[in-house]
């Protein structure tokens, strides 16, 4: 069969278009030649489906177990269920840079697509800058980790399975949302880099760039909240943040990405920060490409490390150098042409956006420092070390805190010019009560202060007041109020939603990271144990045959305040294939709370090491990562930003 | 100073101090929170500290681990095959611990030479080896290669 070689052969054709994407329509942009300009929307378009012929061969692949493909053999078997064979596409290092150029090529040709209201030039530079990451990215997969390779002549009959924490339905939607997130940001970089290019940056800019970084913000936020999600349920130790390296690569571009797009509103509205603006687009994008060199190149010890190939490492690194310097050298030739179109006072919303994006530039800085510190000090020679979860949350939260409340005051306040009076009028009140309130929510919650509690479910009480009063505003000088509610604009209420993610974020972080329980015991049949109302009792286990994997099944009596409640069953897997253990935890989910028992290893007489915990409020992060995410896709979704620029020109 | 450049002045003061005591407070806490690698061999010629949190690996030397029968104490020894060092666990060990697996254990050494791990980490792959347990071993002389098998592919 011929398809792998007809993938590769694809993948070329692609870097070839990707060549004359990058070079003719900027050349024609360069020059005024409209000819060459409209190169760019038919080149991305040939670009994507290239790209998709590559990848669909992959997938033929992986189908069809066509295990004399050596990633296929690697990462696949013929007892896999066919949806874990299609998504362990991207279950290994070539395979997901694989749909990562997949998910550029897409954007590039969103971009080519919905980009009719732009001017001509504008998209020829923006397309053109696509090709030239694209350029990268193919010439990194065709040189240093072709997923297409072959072993010839004998090729083994079966595949060595894919690792079974892989076999789970997060690993079908976890990495294409965090690629999309992560290569979503290349086009806020590739529209900034088009504006530095023409000199034109302008409100109007601003306002092309913002749907599509904000889209490309709620896949991140999506992405990251899945991943979390997964971790939780899959790696059996019920954490949801590690502060894992991994992690933390995708939440410095996410960190960027969330200043990036607040301060896009201040350029849009008021045509102030441009060069801010412009900085954070580049950051945004380079710390996609640092998130993807950590990832990739085996410098880090994590749970997403595959493999360590010094090849591979360098090429990323030269990659993210050249875009880094290349564009921070743009930017310094270009940047003292850019004017501020208006002036701000010292209180005011641009000033309090600007205290947002300080403090989430630092938080990325403390992040990133945290995350390389270990690389830097073993490259100078000078030891192995880890920098430990307590350095994150020390920086990270007192920083959290203090951007809460900044938020709740950057909501009411007004452009230009804001007075202290106004704000005070409008701001005791929501204050006064979200002191109240939290305070009475925390105490009929746990029956004490807890400080570190009251003060996130304190100043969550603060950014939800704060937001309904900035709607009462907006509505008191309406008469018919209600209908008032609905007529506000998407762009609003997507500000509001993402908001109310973050209240709902931190009351989950301070309930679960404060109220969790946890027990560790040795249990043998009849043992039970009792906490937070609920009893456990261990009934044994049995032996159970899954398709791919032979299993230990513990039996788990719960009884809530002694009436029964459920049966849990944990399991401990063992993966025929490779020979891998699994647990497999059980896990009754629910709104308030979260039941999670996790076997751990089998002692004599029928004994097995169990953990049980007790998780508060765990389900309330991801649901808050999801209204930050619709948050995001209905303010994206705003008309203003479809209508043309000259209506009838056009 | 004209009344808009008092205020630019404010703005760049506030964003300074702002960033200056972040700075800080970040390499106090930095400082507070890195934990140093040792190998055995390290430790066995006393250079690890006690009482201060570090990270010790090796191979989990076969026949060493003795589980209490009553409750989740553990102990085991892990090596560079030039030294060994004991570590104590109280707690479950993750799915991949076994004889002869590398494994990174977060602790501090007792009086007695003892490791008190409060974690014990071991990746999800069999192949995979800790990078740290990797060179430890690397300089010791003593890197196993798995029979017939590229390492770390």
């Amino acid at each position: 069969m011929i398809i792998p070689e007809l993938g590769e052969y694809a993948l070329i054709l692609a870097l070839c278009l990707s060549i004359l994407l990058a070079t003719v329509p900027l050349v024609g942009a360069t020059r005024g030649n409209a000819l060459w300009m409209d190169f760019a929307r038919p080149l991305s378009k040939g670009m994507f489906f290239f790209t998709l012929v590559s990848f669909l061969c992959l997938g033929w692949s992986f189908l069809y177990n066509d295990f004399s493909v050596v990633y296929v053999a690697s990462n696949s078997n013929t007892a896999l269920p066919w949806y874990f064979r299609l998504s362990a596409i991207w279950g290994g290092h070539e395979g997901s840079l694989l749909l990562w150029v997949l998910i550029l090529a897409a954007w590039t040709l969103a971009v080519a697509l919905k980009s009719r209201n732009l001017p001509q030039d504008i998209v020829a530079r923006v397309l053109a800058v696509m090709g030239w990451i694209a350029i990268g990215f193919y010439l990194f997969i065709l040189f240093t980790s072709s997923p297409f390779e072959r072993y010839l002549p004998g090729f083994p009959q079966e595949g060595a399975d894919l690792n079974p924490l892989l076999q789970d339905f997060g690993l079908i939607v976890h990495p294409p949302m965090l690629y999309m997130g992560y290569v979503g940001f290349a086009v806020s970089f590739a529209f900034a880099i088009a504006a530095l290019l023409s000199g034109r940056l302008d409100a109007a800019w601003a306002r092309w760039s913002r749907p599509w970084t904000t889209v490309a913000w709620a896949f991140l936020t999506l992405g990251i909240a899945l991943g979390s999600w997964w971790a939780y349920y899959e790696l059996g130790w019920g954490g949801w943040w590690f502060w894992d390296p991994v992690e933390n690569a995708s939440l410095m571009p996410w960190l960027v990405g969330t200043a990036l797009v607040h301060s896009l509103a201040v350029t849009e509205k008021r045509g102030v920060f441009k060069s801010w603006t412009v900085l954070l687009a580049i950051f945004a994008f380079s710390l996609s490409l640092l998130g993807t060199f950590l990832v990739r190149s085996g410098v880090l010890t994590s749970v997403h490390a595959f493999a360590s190939d010094p090849e591979r490492g360098l090429f990323i690194l030269i990659m993210l150098v050249v875009v880094i310097g290349g564009s921070l050298l743009l930017y310094a030739f270009r940047a003292g042409q850019m004017r501020s179109e208006s002036s701000f006072g010292l209180l005011s919303r641009e000033s309090l956006l600007l205290v947002n994006n300080v403090l989430l530039v630092v938080s990325c800085a403390m992040v990133l420092l945290g995350t390389i510190y270990p690389l830097i000090i073993d490259a100078l020679g000078m030891g192995k070390l880890s920098v430990g979860p307590p350095y994150f949350n020390a920086l990270f939260v007192p920083l959290m805190a203090i951007m809460l409340v900044f938020m709740g005051i950057g909501m009411i306040s007004r452009w230009k010019q804001t007075s202290l009076k106004m704000l005070a009028q409008q701001l005791w009140l929501p204050g006064v009560a979200a002191v109240l309130i939290g305070m009475a929510l925390t105490w009929s919650y746990s029956g004490e202060l807890a400080p570190w509690v009251t003060l996130g479910i304190v100043l969550a009480c603060w950014v939800v007041l704060t937001g309904m009063r900035d709607q009462y505003n907006r509505l008191r000088h309406r008469s018919e109020k209600l209908a008032g509610l609905f007529k506000q604009s998407r762009s609003y209420y997507g500000m509001q939603l993402a908001h109310l993610g973050v209240a709902v974020l931190v009351v989950g972080v301070a309930l679960v990271s404060v109220y969790s329980e946890q027990r560790d015991l040795r249990m043998q049949p009849g043992d039970s144990m009792t906490f937070r109302d609920y009893t456990f009792i261990f009934e044994g286990s049995k032996h159970v045959e899954g398709p791919n994997y032979t299993s230990d099944q513990g039996q788990i009596k719960v009884l809530y305040r002694d009436e029964p409640y459920a049966e849990m069953y944990p399991e401990k897997r063992l993966y025929t294939a490779r020979g891998n253990v699994m647990t497999e935890a059980a896990i009754d989910p629910g709104f308030t709370r979260d039941l999670y028992v996790a076997l751990g290893e089998p002692r004599e007489n029928g004994a097995w090491a169990v953990r049980l915990q007790y998780k508060p409020y765990v389900r309330w992060l991801w649901l808050g990562g999801l209204l930050m995410t619709f948050g995001g896709l209905l303010a994206a979704s705003d008309p203003r930003y479809r209508k043309r620029l000259r209506p009838a020109a056009a | 100073m004209t009344p808009k450049r008092k205020q630019r002045l404010f703005l760049v003061l506030f964003i300074v101090v702002g960033v200056g005591i972040s700075v800080g407070l970040t390499l106090f806490a930095l400082s507070q929170n890195i934990n140093l690698f040792y190998s055995p061999t390290q430790i066995a010629a006393g250079e690890a500290p006690q009482d201060t949190r570090i990270r010790a690996g090796g191979m989990v030397v076969e026949g060493s681990i003795k589980r209490d029968p009553d409750s989740l104490f553990v102990s085991f020894e892990i090596t560079d095959y030039d030294k060994t060092v004991t570590v104590e666990y109280v707690g479950i060990l993750p799915d991949l611990f076994r004889e002869g697996q590398g494994i990174v254990a977060q602790g501090s050494m007792n009086e007695h030479g003892v490791l008190d791990a409060v974690e014990v980490l071991a990746k999800h792959d069999e192949n995979y080896m800790p990078p740290e347990v990797a060179e430890a071993l690397a300089k010791a002389g003593k890197m196993p290669m798995p029979e017939g098998q590229e390492f770390n592919k």
